[in-house]
């Protein structure tokens, strides 16, 4: 028996040793790529926090001491960056559900109505989503100055709606097209209208991919920098990104690093507090149980 | 309480694919008739134009003599339980049931009432404030059939409804939608490609092919009287023993052996025999036409064994018989007899049943 048990000891030993470096590297492995990520982020975080007399030390100092709000205060109080978010708000959240109320529907459509010419037409919005999109720029300022669109929110919402909607299209319509049909037949049968079924049954089965498609928008409407820039002039009507980047100091010498970090923590929580909002509802769980699963 | 009826139903997609050609049936209250055939055969197409989920290219459907064929599947007042069930995930066993009754503007007493009354039977009471999602395939499937039952439809419509059951719930709840609709007293088409289901539930059965009706007729005679080669070789299992035969006076050749034709029919120059393995048996003394065959191929099926046989001096004739499994035999050679009432005959042409009277005018 003990002959029997002695060589089977030192396998188990290499076994765990070799368990336990590939947790080592494993880990090893994680932190890097969050510290590769999220450093930046950090930095501006803890210089937003600083002190100017900490941002303008030399050596630099990475882990401050001493902490103050005045930043936040600084670009709240001395600057209308209340009134910027609200820019940046309602053109990100009006153009979201305009993409979606408008691209919904057409991807339902182009998902199950066998129209004719469909492939043309889906060939048309993949190809939109190729444009570099500064090559349209050019165009659009024409259009905004003949239109007189400029310093309206319209000169941002109707471009950023036009933006997504490609995108908001194909992810709705490939998420349609898996949803089961008898679904929608035996709505039928039970005798919802079409308009009906879409409210009541196909909407809140939809609701995970509207949100993820709803938050690619926001953000890319929200992080919107060159229209921003160019269609609106009028200060109050500016933009978080825009804004951010015209921090100045009372001299060309004077940079606010700690106003500017201050500003693109603000901008940026919006952001991160919609995705961990919704986070739950991104993961797809709903459609489970329509069909035998 | 109402009656189906389909009169030359066409479904025509393009010229090449016509799923459905030219269908006319009666399904009468209390009536249970199965569409069987194998897939493609225009089964479930049948199923969803009777829902008024497609529209038919030509012919009428009726229900209760009203020509419903331009009404939306609402308006039918029919119940249809799907393949996948196709339950709503995001609404309760309760609403599931209900949706159709409150879009039709029961009361709300009448819809509780109704969904009491179906649950009780279908023993769904606990489950009703759960989402599909947690329940298990066979309670998904009892909703969905309950979900049909409180619309006390016309007709009700099945279209596989235990193809994804497991083999033995299957057979469990094919035994309840028998008694369930025993009780109904309502026309019911039920689609299916298994025969096993289409002889236990039906009343009727309509054997499709190609969007061709074969032959509708009860069960019993599908099995016994088949219109047609399709239909002998599609119901039953094993397959019946199909067999192209050349024909010598008043005798088919199989092999060494000749097989006598019924009835006065001058016969035509090749026939098709058709027996099945259940009906082969092994010969007794008394037997008058027997034949003896090499045994091939033995497989065991528990209660009874299939043999396959190679007839003597018909070397490419094989001819299969399940034969109970206690009767013992020798292992390479066996005598078989062939009941003569048990054969059926069939045109090598079209493949139509030919019967000693049918086959009488050829002169």
């Amino acid at each position: 028996m003990s002959t029997a048990q002695l060589p089977a000891e030192p396998r188990t030993q290499t076994d765990k040793s070799s368990i336990s470096w590939r947790r080592i590297l494993w880990i090893t492995a994680i932190v890097l790529t969050v510290i590769f990520s999220l450093a930046p982020i950090l930095w501006q975080v803890l210089t937003s926090f600083k002190t100017n007399a900490d941002i303008e030390a030399v050596p630099t100092v990475y882990l401050p001491t001493r902490f103050t709000l005045q930043h936040y205060i600084e670009i709240f109080a001395r600057r209308p960056f209340a009134n910027y978010m609200f820019n940046s708000g309602f053109v990100a959240v009006t153009s979201t559900l305009l993409c979606l109320l408008l691209g919904t529907p057409a991807a339902y459509a182009l998902a199950r109505l066998r129209l004719p010419g469909e492939r043309i037409i889906l060939a048309i919005v993949l190809v939109v989503t190729l444009f570099p999109y500064i090559l349209l720029f050019l165009g659009l300022l024409e259009i905004v100055r003949a239109t007189g669109l400029a310093n309206n929110y319209l000169a941002l919402i109707i471009p950023y709606t036009a933006m997504n909607i490609p995108l908001t299209i194909l992810v709705m319509r490939s998420f349609f097209q898996q949803l089961p049909r008898d679904l929608e037949d035996s709505a039928k049968v039970d005798g919802y209208s079409t308009w009906k079924m879409l409210l009541h049954i196909l909407l809140p089965m939809t609701i995970p991919a509207l949100v993820t498609t709803g938050i690619l928008t926001f953000i890319a409407s929200w992080n919107e920098f060159l229209f921003a820039l160019t269609f609106i002039t009028r200060e109050s009507m500016k933009t978080i990104p825009v804004a951010v980047a015209q921090l100045s100091g009372t001299t060309v010498f004077e940079i606010p690093y700690g106003a500017q970090a201050a500003a693109t923590v603000v901008g940026t929580l919006p952001l991160v507090v919609l995705v961990l909002l919704f986070q739950r509802r991104i993961v797809q769980g709903l459609t489970s149980g329509a069909v035998k699963g | 309480m109402a009656k189906l009826e389909l009169s030359h139903l066409n479904k025509t997609y393009s010229p090449k694919i016509i799923p459905v050609k030219d269908v006319s049936l009666d399904v009468d209250d209390g009536e249970f008739l199965t569409l069987l055939g194998p897939s493609g055969c225009g089964k479930s197409t049948i199923l969803r134009l009777i829902a008024g989920l497609e529209q038919p290219t030509r012919g009428e459907i009726r229900i209760d003599g009203k020509n419903v064929t331009q009404h939306s599947p609402g308006d039918r007042n029919i119940a249809m339980v799907f393949q996948s069930y196709a339950l709503y995930p995001h609404m309760t066993v309760y609403d599931n049931m209900a949706s159709g009754l409150k879009l039709k503007r029961v009361s709300s007493e009448e819809i509780r009432r109704r969904i009491e009354q179906v649950s009780l039977f279908l023993g769904l009471g606990n489950l009703m404030q759960r989402k599909p999602g947690q329940l298990s395939g066979g309670q998904r499937q009892r909703v969905a059939l309950g979900r049909a039952l409180v619309r006390q439809p016309d007709v009700f419509l099945l279209d596989e409804p235990l193809s994804n059951l497991d083999a033995l719930l299957r057979e469990q709840v094919r035994a309840e939608l028998k008694q369930i609709f025993e009780s109904q007293n309502t026309p019911v088409v039920y689609v299916t490609h298994d025969q096993t289901e289409a002889m236990t539930l039906s009343t009727k059965v309509a054997v499709l092919s190609n969007g061709d009706l074969q032959q509708l007729d009860p069960p019993r005679r599908i099995y016994t009287h088949p219109a047609n080669r399709f239909v002998a070789g599609f119901v039953g299992s094993p397959q019946m023993n199909l067999l192209d035969l050349k024909c010598e006076g008043k005798f088919a050749i199989l092999g060494n052996y000749k097989i006598p034709l019924p009835g006065r029919m001058t016969p035509p120059p090749e026939i098709t025999l058709g027996v099945r393995p259940e009906h082969v048996r092994l010969a007794e003394p008394s037997d008058t036409h027997t034949l003896q065959g090499k045994v091939i191929l033995k497989e065991n099926l528990g209660m009874s064994d299939l043999l396959s046989v190679k007839v003597k001096g018909a070397e490419n004739q094989t001819l299969r018989a399940l034969l109970p499994s206690d009767r013992p035999w020798s292992a390479e050679e066996v005598t078989l007899a062939l009941p003569p009432d048990l054969i059926h005959w069939f045109d090598v042409e079209t493949g139509d049943r030919l019967t000693s009277e049918n086959l009488q005018p050829v002169y």
